[in-house]
């Protein structure tokens, strides 16, 4: 994993906005903070969608499977009732956590959420990964609006009423920097964690599973393992930080959990956007994207749609490569890519005549 | 060294109304250089298909080293050591020569910790060895889909000796390639046999090239096994001659 001078300027400067942003603006703290989340989120649907080539729609799902795992086990470690009590009660009761309970409660909550996410994944690469191309994409959407369905028939998780979490024990700014280094941490692992993941023989395993599966089958790859494995990491990221992001919205029902308009495709655009089947491309799409988002949604309201879907169109019709794969193929030796000079022909002679 | 590691025994296998191969049986022995002939469309490729478990088969039976492998997937047979290249060269266009090198080692020990074994070190030494054997190390750092047809041939049968096969079955591995690079690739194959001990299966249009290279040559007709024999026996066999070589 060695880092040339560029690689650690461009950390240097993300490092530092990271640290510096809040600081210097508090008053979008938690802006930023859903720009990790994003950045987060694009990253890992890379690891299936643009290393593998398998676009799936439904990532989503654990996002919200997260949210509501770390609920009930926020819930349910400290108070007695337990969930079903809590949730039936429609927000009347309103236990009080010691900051301790609260925090040993969340750390719980997420890391159960990540390995609940992860297991359901390993459910679903039973049966979905029989599927290829616009029919995984589909049937992993599917999969995304049937939990989100089920979820709501639940009555121990609330129902279509949803659950409020538990009270942040700290005044509002302290809960903001909490949920922001929450955020910026675990983009910052996801992030490491894939660039060395693609470092190794799994990237190379991912990218030939991309470029011709059957090839990759003939050749004696153990192409579902990897499959599972990649979706399984962004399946744990996605219900980590689905965790973090029910207790930063505070309230949780089916909208927030299963956002499938909005973040469940903002995901695949981000990525697109920035250059899918790249370490960068997911990071720089998510951070054009936030930033055209959160600027017309202040200063373009009721246009931000028509904007975000511009972007889209703009990306989709004249750069279906995304930024960095366009950059790519425009200066090629910024990349390390090698690119032909010598006459071909020339060369197979040459070749034959030694 | 003559026993057989492929056996395909009454091997029958059709495509709704057409059969594509009717109770073929066939030997490869261990080590030797076998070719599979025969007019366009009469079954070599299924048969090709067939043994490495790319489809059910009918009936019969088909082993390797010994163990039937009829019932077993793809990737199942290739990790037992048995690689083919297809007639439609494939490779993982979008990467370089040196990716599609190290990405094609053995799997046939895979364990959890060798998927994420970094790329540099052995692997890729090897890596850039072979594509020195097939003549493709000044194009090792070159996007694979941007070489030539014949150097993407190349590198498909670099890529499989990469794997380090005991058998490899090579699907017309001169189609589409001008005849000063086909000496090399004959060479190439011979020395892959004789240095790198590998048995090869070789299904091939241009007598020139089979004849010269096969030790043994079955030879298939509409679906049918016609004859079997050394290249020169099949030669002066009158029926191959009119199934095949007369026919043009």
């Amino acid at each position: 994993m060695s880092m040339n001078k560029k690689t650690m300027f461009t950390y240097g400067g993300l490092a530092l906005f990271g640290i510096l942003g809040p600081m210097l603006f508090p008053q979008y703290t938690l802006s930023i903070a859903y720009l990790w989340m994003m950045v987060l989120m694009a990253s890992t649907w890379d690891t299936l969608g643009g290393q593998m080539g398998y676009n799936s729609l439904g990532n989503i799902t654990f996002f919200g499977v997260g949210m509501y795992v770390s609920a009930i086990v926020q819930i349910s470690f400290f108070y007695d009732g337990g969930v079903g009590e809590y949730t039936s009660a429609m927000g009347s009761i309103k236990p009080e956590f010691t900051a301790a309970e609260y925090f040993w409660g969340l750390g719980l909550g997420i890391l159960a959420a990540g390995i609940v996410g992860l297991a359901l994944s390993l459910v679903f690469s039973s049966f979905m990964f029989g599927l290829r191309g616009p029919y995984f994409a589909i049937g992993s959407l599917g999969l995304a609006i049937a939990v989100a369905e089920v979820t709501i028939t639940i009555d121990y998780v609330g129902g279509a009423s949803g659950i409020s979490m538990p009270l942040f024990p700290g005044d509002i700014e302290f809960r903001s920097t909490f949920f922001y280094i929450l955020c910026f941490a675990f983009t910052i692992v996801s992030h490491f964690l894939l660039r060395w993941l693609y470092s190794t023989q799994f990237g190379l395993a991912a990218n030939a599973i991309r470029d011709d599966e059957d090839k990759a089958e003939a050749m004696g790859i153990p192409t579902l393992a990897y499959k599972r494995i990649g979706w399984a990491i962004a399946a744990f990221f996605m219900g980590c930080i689905g965790a973090v992001a029910g207790n930063m919205a505070g309230f949780i029902d089916k909208e927030v959990a299963y956002p499938i308009p909005t973040f469940g495709i903002f995901m695949v655009a981000m990525a697109l956007l920035g250059g899918k089947g790249t370490l960068w491309g997911p990071v720089l799409g998510a951070i054009i994207f936030h930033v055209v988002k959160e600027a017309t949604w202040t200063y373009l309201l009721n246009l931000q749609w028509v904007a975000l879907g511009l972007i889209l169109i703009i990306n989709i019709v004249y750069f279906q490569q995304g930024i960095m794969g366009w950059l790519k193929t425009k200066y090629p030796e910024l990349f390390g890519i090698v690119v032909d000079t010598s006459n071909i022909a020339d060369d197979d002679e040459k070749e034959v005549a030694r | 060294m003559s026993e057989a590691i492929i056996q395909v025994d009454d091997v029958s296998k059709s495509y709704g109304g057409v059969k594509a191969n009717v109770d073929i049986s066939l030997q490869v022995k261990r080590g030797s250089i076998t070719g599979i002939i025969g007019p366009n469309g009469c079954g070599k490729t299924t048969l090709f298909n067939s043994i490495v478990g790319y489809h059910p088969i009918d009936k019969g039976s088909i082993k390797f080293e010994g163990k039937e492998i009829s019932h077993l997937l793809v990737g199942d047979i290739a990790r037992l050591g048995m690689l083919r290249t297809f007639q439609q060269t494939r490779i993982y266009s979008k990467m370089n020569c040196v990716d599609n090198m190290q990405i094609s080692v053995s799997h046939r020990a895979e364990s959890k910790s060798s998927m994420f074994v970094s790329r540099k070190g052995e692997i890729r030494e090897r890596a850039e060895h072979l594509l020195e054997f097939a003549g493709l190390y000044s194009k090792r750092n070159l996007i694979s889909g941007d070489l030539s047809f014949g150097q993407q041939k190349l590198l498909e049968f670099a890529m499989a000796l990469m794997n380090e096969p005991k058998t490899l079955l090579l699907d017309e591995p001169t189609a589409g390639i001008n005849p000063t690079l086909i000496n090399g690739l004959i060479d190439r194959l011979r020395r892959a046999n004789e240095e790198l001990g590998i048995t090869l299966c070789v299904i091939e249009h241009n007598m020139r090239v089979i004849m010269n290279l096969a030790e043994h040559i079955y030879c298939l007709s509409n679906g049918h096994m016609l004859a079997n024999g050394k290249p020169e026996e099949l030669q002066n066999d009158q029926r191959v001659i009119d199934a095949y070589l007369g026919g043009h």
